[in-house]
């Protein structure tokens, strides 16, 4: 009996394993999920892609990071707000997301606006170029040591049943969910949200019913924007912040065309499928492989189903 | 007043002239037809009216409003209802959705209402409302521009080429409810068409356009009768003395 006994705990303990690896790798894919998402709501409203994604989320997060200190000072002189633990964290979350909001409508009236008609790889230098200055903006105001969010979410862990998770992977899982579930509320039964819809689609028959097109397009921008600074304000506790974190912007942008680029759930599908491969690769296959892996499943994606997991029915008329 | 009047246009793609200096007016309750072949720059003065385009030159006035340079859903917000050509229609919102993006410009109450007028036009659309708009005919598509640009309540409807791709059935099918709208709803039309017969035939005035310009001028009744409509646009022709036509006859404009 005992060697039975001592089998069964084994395969008990490879179960926990892959439990545990999923659900950092799930987590982890979340992030690229929502950074994924931003990527293809540009371009599906704008035909634009935008390769400053990684780097608007990296900037929502130290935004988060100054707004914590900011209101931590301010709720110190608030009897009630001060006591509640993560007070702070919450309204500079929301904060975050409004001053990101503002960021991204900026950034598509006086940067990308003036870019409409020109030819798709000036818009790509443009986003390219965008990146390094957020980078080097970023670094300047913020140093480039990698810092800690002071999020609730932070180092705390629970028990279930043998598998310790850990707060900020559930943050992130739930985060997400909630977004997603925001987004799909908002683009299916708002009149708005629909217009959007129907701007991505047929662009000239937007213009004839009388869609602000424009606006539509701000509004596009400062979505992705808000997205990617929830996705930094997440993933925050699990890695600190520096300047360069937005570089996973790279691994995303793999997601986004693994999920069939121009598919809202594509991206979040192909985030988590990324996500999930790169701790199970990390654990079992050489290391420095987990790093490249995002890329191996794009290469192998475009090879067997070029098109991705939800490919875009649309074909563009010519 | 006339409801609609353009003075002058000139248009371009990029360094081509397309509308070389085009004045024509609408009047209130006319259905007014601009007839001309392909590249005359039939569309290009409709997408010049609704602001897609970009007028170079000359104004456009609509009920005595300057509205050459303003945006295309302003244009749309003033009651200018664009029918384009192609049966532009959004593929993946269902036919109600479509329909309801056709009022996107209004927030009064009649918008449900005005919905269930659509369908009563088109009943053929009221089947499958729930429908994705990519998976209609083409026929049916047509008829969900229309309805889409029917939810505006627009003052003024520009129809570019509603028959295009469709069975004579339907053509006439189309052209009875384009009567009827006119009549019905009193919704001023400027109807672009190659099918020159149905434009006459709906018509009260006519333009014909060759080249960017407009060549001549009349009232459908007399456009009908005239020699060179009949023979180059409704393929009536006389026989010569010897049973033979004369290739270079020159159309009288020329």
């Amino acid at each position: 009996m005992p060697r039975v006994f001592a089998c069964r705990t084994r395969r008990a303990h490879t179960i926990l394993e892959t439990l545990q690896l999923l659900i950092i790798g799930i987590s982890q894919g979340c992030v690229y999920g929502l950074i994924a998402l931003g990527f293809v709501l540009i371009y599906k409203a704008t035909e634009m892609v935008n390769f400053a994604q990684g780097d608007m989320m990296m900037l929502g997060a130290f935004i988060a990071f100054s707004l914590i200190e900011a209101f931590d000072w301010l709720f110190a002189f608030v009897p009630v707000l001060g006591a509640l633990p993560g007070a702070s964290f919450a309204f500079a979350f929301l904060g975050t997301l409004l001053v990101m909001a503002a960021f991204g409508v900026v950034l598509e009236r006086g940067v990308l606006r003036p870019m409409i008609g020109e030819p798709p790889f000036a818009v790509l230098m443009l986003t390219i170029g965008l990146g390094f200055v957020l980078r080097a903006v970023a670094g300047a105001i913020w140093g480039n040591q990698p810092r800690a969010l002071d999020s609730p979410f932070a180092g705390g862990t629970f028990d279930l049943g043998g598998l310790i998770i850990g707060y900020e992977n559930v943050a992130i899982v739930v985060g997400t969910a909630l977004l997603c579930g925001a987004l799909y509320l908002f683009f299916r039964f708002t009149r708005i949200g629909i217009a959007m819809q129907a701007a991505s689609q047929n662009q000239l028959a937007a213009f004839y019913v009388g869609i602000p097109v424009k606006r539509v397009f701000a509004l596009v921008w400062a979505i992705s924007a808000a997205i990617a600074a929830a996705a930094g304000i997440l993933v925050a506790p699990v890695n600190l912040i520096d300047p360069l974190m937005g570089f996973i912007g790279i691994k995303a942008f793999a997601a986004a065309i693994v999920g069939g680029f121009g598919s809202l759930p594509g991206a979040i599908v192909g985030g988590l499928l990324i996500g999930i491969a790169e701790p199970f690769v990390a654990l079992h296959l050489p290391p420095g492989l987990s790093e490249v892996s995002a890329f191996v499943i794009l290469l192998a994606m475009l090879v067997v189903r070029p098109q991705g997991i939800f490919p875009s029915l649309q074909q563009k008329k010519v | 007043m006339a409801l609609l009047e353009l003075r002058n246009i000139e248009t371009y793609y990029g360094p081509i002239m397309a509308i070389r200096g085009v004045s024509l007016k609408v009047d209130q309750s006319d259905i007014v037809t601009i007839l001309g072949a392909n590249g005359a720059g039939k569309t290009t003065v409709l997408k010049t009216i609704s602001a897609a385009m970009e007028a170079q030159k000359g104004s456009v006035t609509f009920e005595g409003v300057d509205i050459t340079a303003l945006d295309p859903d302003r244009v749309a917000r003033l009651g200018i209802g664009h029918v384009p050509e192609g049966r532009e229609v959004f593929p993946f919102l269902s036919v109600d959705e479509n329909l309801r993006m056709g009022a996107y410009t209004r927030s009064d109450a009649d918008i449900g209402a005005d919905l269930e007028l659509v369908y009563d036009y088109f009943p053929a659309l009221a089947e499958d409302r729930s429908l994705a708009a990519g998976f209609l005919s083409g026929g049916q598509q047509q008829m969900l521009a229309i309805g889409r640009a029917l939810m505006l309540r627009p003052r003024l409807m520009l129809l570019d080429e509603p028959s295009l791709g469709l069975s004579p059935i339907l053509t006439h099918e189309i052209a009875g409810i384009v009567k009827r709208l006119n009549e019905e709803q009193e919704v001023t039309m400027l109807l672009v068409e190659q099918n020159a017969k149905m434009a006459l035939d709906l018509g009260d005035y006519g333009y014909v356009m060759e080249n960017g310009r407009i060549v001549m001028e009349d009232t459908c009744q007399r456009l009908k009768n005239a020699t060179d409509i009949k023979e180059f646009y409704l393929g009536m022709k006389d026989q010569g003395v010897r049973g033979r036509r004369r290739w270079k006859q020159r159309k009288t404009w020329r």
